[in-house]
């Protein structure tokens, strides 16, 4: 096997299971936690591709990498403050209960 | 496939489960740093060290702690245990989690002939790196750097304490 | 007297002849405008019809002026003016008038005897409040006949002749509100018509075989040599040839309109009109269009004897002709001799003088025919009109048994009375109706055929005498059996009673055989050829042998009547002598009870036929009709109820469940969203794949 391929499959099953994560759990927190460890494994696939595909000197996959870290971590922050800022007013986490955008 | 690379998979993939399976959010943030670390040590075996430090010094250093923060903020007395840890229809996204996993599987698979095997080590300075940003790359660096100054404005304004609504 | 078959020499008409079609248009348009009046106006409807009809009259004068002088000039006397009415492809209508000495005569007597009737009834109908009315119909009518006068073409005949018709129809009925005037209007109509269909398959044939309808046409006319070659060579049914069947069918028309004996029976009936319209229509003018007819045709009716060489008055039309008026004439006269109401005597009287006409015309030739028309329409018209004053003057009494002894009460009606009784009798020598009768007699008496119509007729002359003096004696003589007195009529009637007594006398003059200026008008292109025969000597005997019989007919009724005046409740004279004879003679041979039976049963029959059928059958077929759109109509309600509403509203509550449905997705929860989104991600991916694998 390829060592590429392996790469590849532990960033699809990491990605699958941030993914089970985001869809399952009732903490909004847990769920972004998923959102992270999706955003991750993607990470992980661009270096991947970077190392073993062609024109590794161009950077393009390495740099791509960089930048989606620094994207993510403003997510990160945007998306917990959000969390907090709804935990104010609901005094409470757990998204079943946030439907006030239903119908 | 080396040895490492089963270890570190164990260790990433371990951690990710844990991260979304437990059921004290500090423990899955915890797991979430372990998974983070196990990323950081795949890059390193990449030979993209620089990804693999900027992944510890940002994810771990930062994310996983602001995660926690978040966590603790958002702590009501512990009584979590109401309605249980999973959301309703649950299952029906741990089928399509698992869906989503086989079409890639599937898809990885079916391409493996056409990836390309070995390949030499690339040498990666970070004086190439700094004159790759700045150079080729120099308008994503400041269009990156504008939302982050964006995203820290964003996140103030949002979290940011009113003084009614706090009453 | 040999009429020869004319063609006309091609010529421009002059110009009498161009305006010839004034003198029927000025009294239509006279009606025309009557017919907007309102009643009040009498005035003007009188002046218009009036004024009119003198206009009429004073270029008929001219026109036979200028006719005459032609004839004298030896100028040809025909002339014709045509255009085409209806042009279809190839094929056009015709039509057009002529003016030669037939239609010269009739304008003149026509328009002359028309005004003084008109001016009689100003006093007649003074007291009837329709009296606008009266005039615009008598304007129509005189109109219609001088049309048929002037026609040059068969169908423009047909049409004022129709128009006539309807006239006589409007005439007769004037006093509607009356039943029995009514029903003499219809059955005057109906019985007309029946000659009429006749007419009309004549003319049409005659059209198919010709193809013109036009008299007189430079040498293309249907009355000229060519047509009536091509009509002579083609057999018809009966050993008749297609001129023959033709004639017949014309005369049929004829018969109808002038009263012959199957279609007599509607002119006793018309009497039911005013007596100034008996007068005009009945006596002088529309019942003798129906003899000018067979006059104008006469050289169709006449094609076997000129084209074969026959005698004249030999061909089978003209035998048909003269055998039909013979027996009118006898079967009249014998019918008047038992009447008692003084318009009917006067009714049958015409009858049978028609008779007499056709006879004339059958034997004689044109001239025969047409010279007692003319002094017929004098006396005749001057009986009804002394009638009618007789009439006025008796406050309505009509029956002969209530009056006598008017001698003395109205002098000038008793005269000019006289003066037309004794001219319809033929009273030798003086009087028209003796030179005119006299005509016939004598061809009847050199008929080739046979010489029983002489017979017929010289018995009719006896007839004649007898039944006029009867109503003479009964009317004037004797003493006053009446309620209230009577009184003379006012000057505007009794005027024209006088000039038309006047004509009864002189007009004799102008055809005796001493002078037959009339014969010779007629009859010969041009005034230079004499063909008559005259001065036979059988012709001095033939006018004493006339004129005993007359004496004899006077003198025999006057034994019986004369001075007496039997009241109304005894039984006539004769009556107590032959009563069976004097009942069916009184009965008029019972010949309308005798049509009652069959034609009008068999009309009431298959009337009833007929509703049954338009009931039962149509308007079963037109039931079932309905009740199949009916059915249809309630099946489409139910279908668009059921179905098409149903489907309808089913396929609304299908979309907003379905909408209702759909919004369930909008579950405001994030991780659901995530989920859906997720799936398609999943989809996509898979279609991508597929695809490019494939």
């Amino acid at each position: 096997m390829n060592p590429l391929t392996g790469y590849l499959l532990v960033a699809a099953l990491l990605f699958a299971t941030g993914l089970a994560g985001a869809l399952t759990r009732r903490n909004a927190i847990l769920v972004l936690i998923g959102i992270e460890l999706m955003l991750n494994a993607a990470n992980l696939n661009l270096i991947a591709f970077w190392r073993y595909g062609p024109h590794p000197e161009a950077l393009t996959g390495f740099l791509f990498a960089i930048f989606s870290i620094a994207v993510a971590a403003a997510e990160a922050a945007v998306g917990l403050g959000l969390v907090i800022s709804i935990y104010r007013h609901l005094r409470t986490t757990d998204l079943d209960a946030m439907n006030r955008m239903k119908g | 496939m080396t040895p490492v690379f089963y270890i570190l998979a164990i260790l990433t993939l371990a951690g990710g489960l844990a991260a979304v399976t437990l059921k004290n959010t500090v423990h899955c943030a915890l797991a979430l740093t372990v998974a983070f670390a196990g990323l950081a040590l795949f890059f390193l075996q990449l030979d993209a060290q620089f990804a693999g430090f900027a992944q510890i010094l940002i994810y771990i250093g930062a994310v996983a702690i602001l995660v926690v923060f978040a966590i603790l903020l958002t702590r009501s007395s512990e009584a979590e245990a109401s309605g249980g840890i999973l959301s309703r229809h649950w299952l029906a996204g741990l089928i399509i989690a698992a869906a989503v996993f086989a079409v890639l599987g599937w898809a990885i698979l079916r391409g493996a002939q056409a990836l390309p095997q070995e390949s030499a080590v690339p040498a990666v300075t970070v004086h190439q790196i700094g004159t790759a940003l700045m150079g080729r790359y120099v308008l994503p660096l400041e269009i990156v750097a504008l939302l982050l100054t964006s995203a820290l404005i964003g996140a103030v304004i949002v979290a940011m304490h009113e003084k009614e609504s706090a009453k | 007297m040999q009429e020869q078959i004319l063609s006309t020499a091609p010529q421009a008409a002059s110009s009498i002849a161009q305006w010839l079609w004034l003198i029927p248009a000025a009294p239509i348009v006279a009606a025309g405008i009557a017919a907007l009046l309102k009643q009040p106006r009498r005035r003007l409807a009188s002046g218009l019809a009036i004024g009119s009809l003198s206009f009429s009259l004073l270029l008929s004068l001219i026109a036979f002026g200028h006719n005459v002088s032609a004839w004298a000039a030896n100028a040809p006397t025909r002339e014709v003016v045509n255009f085409t009415w209806i042009e279809v492809g190839s094929q056009s209508v015709d039509l057009g008038w002529v003016l030669d000495p037939l239609s010269a005569i009739m304008l003149v007597m026509v328009s002359f005897v028309g005004l003084l009737i008109f001016i009689y009834s100003i006093g007649y109908m003074e007291h009837d409040e329709n009296f606008t009315r009266f005039f615009c119909f008598l304007s129509l009518f005189a109109g219609a006949m001088l049309g048929v006068v002037i026609a040059n073409s068969l169908l423009l005949l047909f049409m004022c002749w129709e128009i006539v018709g309807l006239t006589s129809y409007l005439l007769i009925g004037f006093w509607y509100q009356k039943p029995s005037a009514a029903a003499a209007a219809r059955k005057a109509f109906v019985t007309t018509r029946v000659g009429d269909i006749f007419f009309l398959l004549g003319m049409v044939w005659l059209f198919a075989q010709t193809g013109t309808l036009l008299f007189y046409n430079n040498g293309a006319g249907s009355l000229e040599s060519g047509a009536l070659a091509n009509l002579l060579a083609h057999p018809a049914a009966f050993g008749l040839t297609a001129a023959g069947a033709i004639g017949l069918l014309i005369f049929c028309g004829a018969v109808g309109k002038s009263g012959q004996l199957p279609l007599h029976v509607w002119l006793p009936d018309a009497m039911e009109g005013p007596t100034p319209v008996s007068a005009l229509i009945h006596a002088a003018t529309m019942v003798a269009a129906g003899v000018y007819l067979i006059a104008r045709v006469y050289p169709l009716m006449q094609t076997g004897a000129v084209f074969q060489g026959l005698a004249l008055g030999s061909t089978p039309a003209l035998t048909v002709v003269t055998w039909v008026g013979a027996i009118t004439a006898v079967f009249a006269a014998l019918i008047a001799v038992a009447q008692d109401d003084i318009k009917r005597i006067l009714a049958y009287s015409t009858v049978s003088q028609l008779g007499y006409m056709m006879a004339g015309l059958g034997m004689g030739g044109v001239a025969v025919g047409m010279f007692h028309l003319i002094t017929h329409a004098f006396f005749k018209a001057l009986l009804f009109l002394g009638a009618g004053s007789v009439i006025h003057g008796t406050h309505e009494e009509q029956d002969i048994r209530r009056m006598g002894g008017l001698r003395a009460d109205m002098p000038v009606t008793f005269a000019t009375y006289g003066v037309g009784m004794l001219a319809l009798c033929g009273f030798p020598l003086l009087f028209s109706g003796f030179w005119s009768k006299d005509g016939i007699l004598e061809a009847a008496k050199l008929w080739t055929v046979t010489r029983t119509p002489f017979y017929l007729l010289v018995f009719g002359a006896l007839l004649t005498a007898f039944y006029m003096t009867r109503q003479v004696a009964y009317v004037f003589f004797g003493y006053w059996r009446g309620h209230k007195p009577a009184h003379e009529s006012p000057r505007v009637m009794t005027t024209p009673l006088a000039i038309l007594a006047f004509f009864s006398i002189v007009l004799g003059f102008i055809g005796t055989p001493a002078w037959p200026w009339f014969q010779r008008f007629l009859t010969n292109p041009t005034a230079g050829t004499e063909t008559l025969g005259s001065h036979e000597p059988g012709l001095l005997l033939l006018m004493t042998t006339s004129s005993l019989v007359v004496l004899a007919g006077i003198g025999l009724a006057w034994r019986i009547y004369g001075g007496r005046s039997p009241s109304p409740e005894e039984p006539d004279a004769l009556e107590q002598s032959a009563r069976p004879i004097w009942l069916v003679l009184r009965g008029k041979f019972f010949v309308d009870e005798l049509y009652g039976a069959t034609v009008i049963a068999f009309f009431w029959w298959w009337g009833r036929v007929a509703d049954w059928l338009d009931r039962r059958v149509w308007g079963g077929a037109v039931a079932a009709v309905t009740w199949a759109f009916a059915g249809w109509a309630r099946l489409n309600r139910f279908l668009d109820t059921y179905w098409v509403d149903g489907a309808f509203d089913k396929g609304c509550e299908e979309l907003s469940s379905g909408g209702g449905l759909l919004s369930r997705v909008q579950t405001g929860r994030v991780q659901s969203y995530l989920r859906l989104l997720a799936l398609g991600v999943i989809v996509l991916a898979v279609i991508l794949f597929w695809s490019s694998h494939a």
